[in-house]
């Protein structure tokens, strides 16, 4: 994790015209996939409606259902670990692997495992980890983290990557998507071979079946889930769907917001490892069922954050997510979407700026295939965060002030005649260029109008007693 | 224009009041318009007075908490909602707001504010019912689509975005402008997306809000208006001033100004 405060990641990220201009045309081209596909599907608002539901059913009686899920994964032969912490699961797989001599770890894309940073871990117990999910693939050769929940290199350009792969993979410069697309896939095919170990996220766990949901769009997640001899799993406890029709309803929902596509590529569903007479598949299959902070998110006043089904629609969407980026919210969870989860997850007083990091717009929550209404998850979290003293006293004292000379009409009318008096006493024309210290924010990007000689009040009650006098 | 016609389905134009008066609105004009765009206000009142309304402006009003509230002191905010709910429960009558955000603070946040407050969420629920943003209620609740403006320009309008998605404004302001005679509605590029403002963010994370704000003016610029419309003077105020910033002749008016000319 970086050491840079959220301000000097933000300023960082709008000093990078490339990165600046790479993230915005990518999520704009998201956004308007997506909008382009609803546009043709009548039935999407009910669908999400549906959707909502099932997330509010499965997390009002989640624990009956990860009970029965965890149940069904182990009579279809997998082994199922429940890992309160990151430090927990990251051992589990850390001694699978030294238990079943790996020396090689295939990946395919998981936001989970970048949450508990599984990578690092296996790397220092000298296990080799290869991401096989093309923007995962870029990421690690250039020793980034992903910068976005659905494109991991949406801050990258193609040029970037050409000459990533130049360097690091000796191999011709292109910028050609599909020849970097073959550069990959030549590299990637021999790991794939000869891999011990493949590992994956979930995008859904079947209550009743037991059955993983993996979703991908270049085939690599089958791959890792199917040619090493073990597969180890790791989802959020949240992940769940109680029925096969309830996937039904969740899998379109989340396909369209994530890319627009009406079905991505390749929709897999695992039941168990090899059975006896199967042709493929692993020798073993465990899945890890992480906590890591969600039963305590469950019972807070921002649960409704655990419905996120990760389709990074919200980030797409959102201004300051197209002004900065993923990275400079210093979470692997960034965007709307990340600034509630990332601080309720890892700690309000370590990430109190992110509740702050949005206009309050609610192009997320109007979004959100599931309807999670963001902007007051964030006012939340605002609230708890001034409760607990993390906000500028400046700002602290300001809105003390201000409230109690709300109160009081007469005192407000004064305050107001005194700022007025004051602001056009350094106006040129109605505007001031300068705004003192700790407003000075505002007048770097735009001037302030000064405020007006006679308030609304004033000329009202004029206007009042030359009625009367008339 | 279909969907404009549906939805001005005629409503009467006058409204029932509790203690026989009749066509009597009160203003919460907003601390914004009152200490800097008076003329909004007075605009708002002429062509409500224009209408037959007998606009009441209760004294006493304030603020309505939203600064505080968007930045996360509730505590502050629900004292300075109180306030505002003792000014205006006392009155009778639709409550005319010439802001978005304002409006959408009284009619959906104070509830969440004032939840374990018995005594004023009962106000809170009072107030909210009868509390309308500008043009919203020059739309649904008067059934009007012409209030009879003349105004020439080029005007590219932003949809403000508590407006927008809090009270699903958005037709509201542009039947009322496509009835503006000489007036000419140029269409604003991603017209939906936030200025940037943001309140409080746009001082604390004021090169954030600097860098949607560039977006927005860089559209307004190429939609080619010589005129900025919008019914949230927080928004406006922010994009008139990045406008001066940048030197740009374009001018910013509430849509009230605009309905409010006639010449």
């Amino acid at each position: 994790m970086t050491n840079l405060t959220f301000y000097e990641r933000t300023r960082d990220a709008l000093e990078d015209p490339t990165v600046n201009q790479a993230i915005r045309v990518g999520a704009r081209r998201f956004v308007s996939h997506r909008a382009s596909t609803v546009s043709g599907l009548p039935e999407m608002d009910r669908l999400r409606d549906r959707a909502r539901v099932i997330r509010a059913e499965t997390l009002n009686k989640l624990d009956v259902f990860l009970a029965e899920f965890a149940d069904n994964v182990e009579l279809n032969g997998g082994r199922v670990f429940w890992a309160k912490n990151a430090d927990e699961a990251n051992d589990y797989v850390v001694k699978l692997a030294e238990a079943r001599g790996v020396r090689h770890v295939v990946k395919s894309k998981s936001m989970v495992t970048e949450e508990i940073e599984l990578n690092h871990a296996l790397e220092v117990a000298g296990v080799r980890v290869v991401e096989s999910d093309l923007g995962e693939f870029i990421a690690q050769l250039a020793g980034e983290r992903p910068s976005h929940i659905i494109a991991p290199v949406l801050h990258k350009t193609r040029g970037e990557v050409g000459e990533l792969f130049e360097k690091e993979l000796n191999v011709a410069y292109t910028e050609e998507p599909i020849a970097l697309n073959d550069i990959a896939r030549s590299h990637l095919r021999d790991i794939f071979l000869s891999s011990d170990m493949g590992i994956s996220g979930v995008n859904f766990g079947v209550a009743e079946s037991g059955t993983l949901s993996l979703v991908t769009n270049e085939g690599n997640g089958r791959f890792c889930t199917t040619t090493p001899r073990i597969h180890v799993a790791l989802m959020g406890m949240e992940r769940l769907v109680p029925t096969f029709a309830d996937l039904g309803t969740m899998l379109p929902v989340l396909e369209i917001s994530a890319t627009g596509q009406r079905l991505t590529v390749y929709n897999n569903l695992l039941t168990g490892p090899r059975r006896s007479g199967e042709p493929d598949g692993p020798e073993e299959l465990h899945v890890v069922i992480l906590d890591n902070g969600r039963s305590d998110t469950l019972a807070s006043e921002v649960a409704e954050i655990l419905y996120c089904i990760r389709c990074g629609a919200c980030l797409n969407i959102c201004p300051v997510y197209q002004s900065i980026g993923g990275h400079a919210y210093g979470s692997v969870y960034p965007g709307p979407l990340g600034s509630v989860l990332t601080p309720t997850l890892m700690g309000l007083e370590q990430w109190h700026e992110l509740p702050h990091a949005s206009t309050l717009c609610g192009a997320c929550k109007e979004i959100c295939p599931v309807r999670i209404d963001i902007p007051s998850l964030l006012l939340r979290l605002r609230d708890a965060s001034s409760k607990a003293n993390h906000s500028p006293v400046w700002i602290r004292t300001l809105m003390r002030i201000y409230s109690i000379v709300a109160r009081h009409p007469k005192l407000f009318q004064l305050g107001m005649r005194f700022a007025s008096v004051s602001s056009r006493l350094f106006a040129k024309e109605d505007w001031l260029n300068r705004l003192p210290p700790p407003f000075n924010g505002w007048t770097d990007h735009r001037n302030f109008r000064a405020l007006a000689k006679k308030s609304f009040g004033q000329q009202w009650a004029e206007r009042r007693s030359t009625e009367h006098t008339s | 224009m279909e969907h404009l016609d549906k939805l001005i389905d005629k409503e009467p134009v006058s409204f029932e009041l509790g203690d026989g008066m009749r066509n009597c609105a009160q203003l919460m004009v907003t601390c914004l318009v009152d200490a800097i765009y008076p003329s909004v206000g007075i605009s708002a009142v002429e062509v409500l007075e224009a209408q037959g309304i007998t606009v009441e402006f209760p004294s006493d009003q304030t603020c309505c908490g939203q600064p505080a509230f968007n930045s996360g002191y509730w505590k502050d905010a629900r004292a300075m909602a109180r306030h505002t709910l003792d000014v205006f429960s006392v009155t009778n009558g639709p409550i005319v707001v010439p802001s978005g955000s304002c409006t959408d603070m009284i009619v959906h946040q104070y509830t969440e504010l004032l939840k374990d407050d018995a005594e004023y969420l009962a106000k809170a629920q009072d107030v909210a019912g009868r509390t309308y943003e500008f043009t919203q209620f020059l739309v649904d609740k008067m059934g009007l689509d012409d209030v009879g403006a003349r105004f020439r320009g080029r005007a590219a309008y932003h949809s403000s975005c508590h407006g927008l998605r809090g009270l699903n404004l958005r037709e509201q302001p542009r039947v009322l402008l496509s009835h503006v005679e000489g007036l000419k509605q140029v269409e604003l590029p991603c017209s939906e997306e936030c200025c940037g403002f943001g309140g409080l963010f746009s001082v604390t994370m004021s090169s954030i809000s600097g860098s949607i704000l560039e977006r927005k003016l860089d559209n307004l610029e190429e939609s080619g208006a010589d005129l900025l419309l919008g019914n949230d003077v927080s928004c406006l105020m922010h994009m008139a001033g990045g406008l001066k910033l940048r030197g740009t002749q374009i001018e910013v008016k509430h849509i009230s100004e605009v309905l409010n000319t006639h010449d």
